[in-house]
């Protein structure tokens, strides 16, 4: 929002080849501490107005914090001394936003996240909302203003399963996959997802309640080269090739990695679908890895009658 | 007590029960009384499973790929279901 630090090109195409991106302790502990304040009352706000007992017109406080509209501006949606419009307003954060989905995002909705204290069940693997159609995508910022330690009930995510088609919670099968990671960090981390991540609320073996805040924003402009592209043409490279020539620090390089989940046969088409979200957000219609898009599309196009 | 029934689900790296285990799941018809998975995975591979004495039950089918679609991956390719009676 006012200032802010745009993302680099490597963060970037971490993001697209991963669904994921982690902003360590960027939030600073003044801010941590309001949300560990107010975020468990934003909650319980909801919870009564879900049941039914909704904030009555008298209580200033709770109406004041209810939620802004879906569709709002993020820039009108919270005020700057509130936990989540002080969050947003962190440069790196900002940034991050800006870069993922531009400087005009609108909310599309907040939640309180908490586990308690011994907690121990394990909620299914699923994405938020439907399944999704599209290159353009939303981001989540998962926002764990406390430090959160093994076991204590940070977020389980599987790394590069957002481009997945899949919907809600149809992967809840799934208990155990290679590489899955649970969320450990300090307080003021922010993890965004890609709005495709698997993910899953996890058992809280701790002694203190794990509060989160997570805000899913949309973007309203294309989402073409929104980051720090300064260093973007030298490695762009559309002939990078596993079987070729491979060049140190291409961006294809990153886009071809692996995850430990992943079958040998779908990690290739894993790969099709971030060269094709690369050339979404690059606008280069030439980008591609290993080969993949270019030899089919030349070969479709001797064929076109 | 009646015999009762565990479930184990892999999902392997290819459609060969000799490929390794990428993920797993347990179900458990004895609610902790019977034996349980000492290690994650269980079985470095499918072929491991059957060697322990889990008898396979269903195995995903090879089904080609929709038509305008075969680049779009979705749900985990390769899982084996197998179960174990306890007495």
């Amino acid at each position: 929002m006012e200032t802010s630090t745009l993302l680099t090109t490597d963060q970037v195409a971490s993001f697209v080849a991963r669904g994921f991106l982690t902003l360590e302790a960027v939030v600073p502990e003044a801010i941590n501490a309001r949300a560990m304040e107010q975020l468990p009352g934003l909650f319980r706000g909801w919870l009564d107005e879900f049941t039914g007992v909704a904030p009555g017109a008298s209580d200033g406080e709770l109406l004041s914090q209810r939620p802004p509209r879906s569709g709002t501006t993020l820039h009108d949606a919270y005020a700057a001394d509130s936990p989540f419009g002080a969050m947003v307003r962190v440069p790196a954060v900002a940034g991050a936003i800006r870069s993922l989905v531009g400087d005009r995002p609108v909310v599309d909705h907040h939640f309180v996240h908490i586990k308690t204290a011994g907690d121990l069940h394990a909620q299914g693997l699923h994405c938020d909302a439907i399944i999704d159609e599209g290159l353009a995508f939303d981001i989540q910022l998962f926002w764990f203003p406390h430090d959160v330690a093994p076991g204590e009930g940070g977020t389980r995510f599987v790394p590069g399963s957002h481009l997945r088609r899949v919907n809600m919670d149809d992967v809840a099968r799934y208990q155990h996959l290679s590489g899955e990671q649970y969320f450990t960090g300090p307080a003021g981390t922010v993890v965004i997802f890609h709005q495709g991540l698997w993910h899953a609320g996890a058992p809280n073996h701790g002694t203190k309640d794990r509060v989160m805040g997570k805000l899913r924003l949309n973007p309203t402009q294309p989402q073409l080269r929104l980051w720090d592209t300064s260093d973007l043409a030298a490695r762009n490279r559309g002939d990078d090739h596993m079987f070729a020539r491979m060049e140190p620090g291409s961006v294809a390089a990153a886009l071809r990695r692996s995850e430990p989940w992943y079958e040998p046969s779908t990690h290739r088409l894993e790969t099709v679908q971030r060269a094709r979200l690369w050339r979404h957000l690059t606008g280069d219609d030439g980008f591609d890895v290993d080969w993949y898009l270019t030899r089919t599309e030349r070969r479709a196009a001797l064929s076109t009658p | 007590m009646s015999v009762r029934q565990q479930v184990l689900m892999l999902w392997l790296a290819s459609p060969s029960l000799e490929a390794h285990v990428l993920g797993w799941s347990f179900f458990d018809g004895t609610s902790g009384t019977g034996p349980q998975p000492a290690t994650d995975p269980p079985y470095p591979t499918g072929v491991a499973a059957l060697v322990d004495g889990w008898r396979l039950l269903q195995m995903s089918p090879m089904i080609p790929p929709t038509s305008g679609h075969e680049r779009e991956p979705s749900f985990l390719k390769h899982e084996f279901v197998f179960e174990r009676l306890i007495d």
